[in-house]
């Protein structure tokens, strides 16, 4: 079964012209996204949560339309939809906008689990649907309240974005993508990660970026990719103060990373598909770890 | 007091939730895309059996709940207070009819049972799956009705009220499933 997939996929490219790179697993600078835990393997040497840093020096570098497909780690990932370990097929198309790489998402996925009906869901629209209230604008409070009604959450938090993560995750995501590819897009400017902003319908900023569900579960990450080199730098400062309230980690940003940007990272559209859980539908598995000859966790 | 890291949290884990004593009965790990992780619980409230569901932020601690399952014989009832010997170091404890609560119908004398402590007190106890006892009243039985000829209750010596085949006399020892509370068969023959 994953054979057949990573040889579909690996066709599906080559048909395309887009060429396969291999980045190394094992890098000299962590993550700093305040969400994601890098694996530390020896002083200074992590295992790379996602092979976007490096990826984006090749294109910074002229590699031209790449993809990768390959593991990545990510410390205290464990359930029935994560492992510490897991296969991510990540690639990247030059001048193309999110729309566009949608579409060719669809075309991959439709080939590798049969083809359904795509519907794109602006991300505000699903909390206007679900709980009356907008995203983009809607205070702590009122956040907070709707949440209660739905869960018992023990924490408190002042951050809207926890509120938005505990509503989306646990409410809107497990109705998603039954019978359908359902896209998310238009996410709020605080969950951009390295996305490009741009200005939905109604004029307000939002992130370009969008998420693909099946199942109920993410199935695929993209977006518009950020160019601007002062914008990331301002990005990075934006993880380590959340980090630092948080009490995580410290890492420094990698350098050879901005390096690349500042040089010139070209217009382009990127996704990260998560295979297991591709591989977990087409065999219809229940758990991440029976779509692995061996799981750690 | 100990606590664990919601990354340590497992099935059966007792952990102390809103003041008191919890078992895990499940954990979900649910990560958006980008963003905040979550554990996703169940519990099961010990002194009550309740089950409860309860959300926590990935990263935080839970206080651990020192709760102790051990095997102990029923010794015997005082009023309102229930004498139980630990089976290992004869240790004696005492719970009310309160926390005995619906294992109170099938203790009878000598039997071993699973009591649950919290900070050395008994919170609940539960009575062997299978139990032997005798019936104390029951209407006289009818010669020649068979196992399948219909029921009749019958009280035990305990207090609990069963249904038995027609042809059970007071003063037979009769084989019991606690759990569903019902009448497996006549002693020595199941």
């Amino acid at each position: 079964m994953r054979a057949h997939i990573y040889h579909q996929i690996r066709t599906f490219f080559a048909e395309r012209k887009v060429l396969e790179v291999t980045t190394p697993h094992l890098v000299t600078a962590a993550v700093t996204d305040p969400h994601i835990e890098s694996i530390t393997v020896a002083d200074k040497r992590y295992l790379r949560t996602s092979p976007e840093y490096a990826m984006k020096r090749l294109l910074a570098g002229g590699s031209g339309d790449i993809y990768q497909l390959s593991a990545s780690f990510r410390a205290g990932d464990v359930g029935q939809y994560h492992h510490p370990e897991f296969t991510l097929l990540e690639w990247y198309r030059l001048g193309w906008n999110s729309a566009t790489l949608r579409n060719e998402i669809t075309e991959l996925v439709g080939l590798l689990l049969g083809q359904r009906t795509v519907r794109t869901h602006d991300y505000a629209d699903l909390f206007a649907q679900h709980f009356s209230c907008d995203p983009h604008h809607a205070s702590v409070d009122e956040l907070a309240a709707i949440a209660q009604q739905h869960i018992t959450i023990c924490a408190e938090e002042s951050d809207p974005l926890f509120w938005l993560d505990l509503l989306f995750s646990h409410i809107i995501a497990p109705t998603l993508g039954q019978n359908h590819f359902d896209f998310i897009y238009n996410y709020p400017t605080s969950q951009a990660a390295l996305a490009q902003w741009t200005q939905d319908e109604q004029g307000r900023v939002v992130a370009d970026r969008f998420e693909l569900y099946i199942d109920g579960m993410e199935i695929a990450n993209g977006c518009r990719e950020l160019t601007d080199a002062a914008e990331h730098r301002r990005r990075f400062a934006e993880d380590q103060r959340q980090r630092q309230t948080a009490h995580a980690p410290l890492y420094s940003a990698d350098e050879d990373f901005l390096a690349a940007i500042d040089a010139g990272l070209p217009s382009c559209a990127g996704v990260a598909v998560g295979i297991d859980r591709i591989v977990m539908i087409a065999a219809n598995l229940t758990h991440i770890q029976q779509a692995m000859t061996f799981a750690v966790a | 007091m100990a606590s664990y890291s919601t990354n340590e949290l497992c099935n059966g884990l007792k952990v102390m939730l809103e003041g008191a004593p919890c078992i895990i009965l499940e954990v979900e790990f649910v990560k958006p895309g980008k963003g905040q992780a979550f554990n996703r619980v169940k519990l099961r409230q010990l002194t009550t059996g309740r089950v409860w569901e309860r959300t926590f932020k990935s990263g935080e601690s839970i206080e651990a709940a020192d709760v102790m399952e051990s095997k102990m014989s029923f010794l015997y009832r005082d009023g309102q207070t229930w004498h139980f010997m630990e089976s290992q170091n004869y240790e004696q404890y005492q719970a009310t009819t309160a926390v005995v609560g619906k294992a109170a119908q099938w203790l009878a004398e000598q039997m071993e049972c699973q009591v649950t402590l919290w900070n050395g007190e008994v919170i609940s106890v539960t009575p062997p799956n299978f139990v032997e006892l005798t019936v104390s009243e029951t209407d006289p039985g009818v010669r020649g009705n068979t196992s399948s000829g219909g029921s009749k209750p019958a009280t035990l010596s305990t207090g609990a009220v069963v249904k038995v085949p027609l042809f059970i006399e007071e003063g037979d020892v009769i084989r019991l499933d606690t759990r569903t509370a019902t009448y497996q068969g006549r002693s020595g023959q199941t």
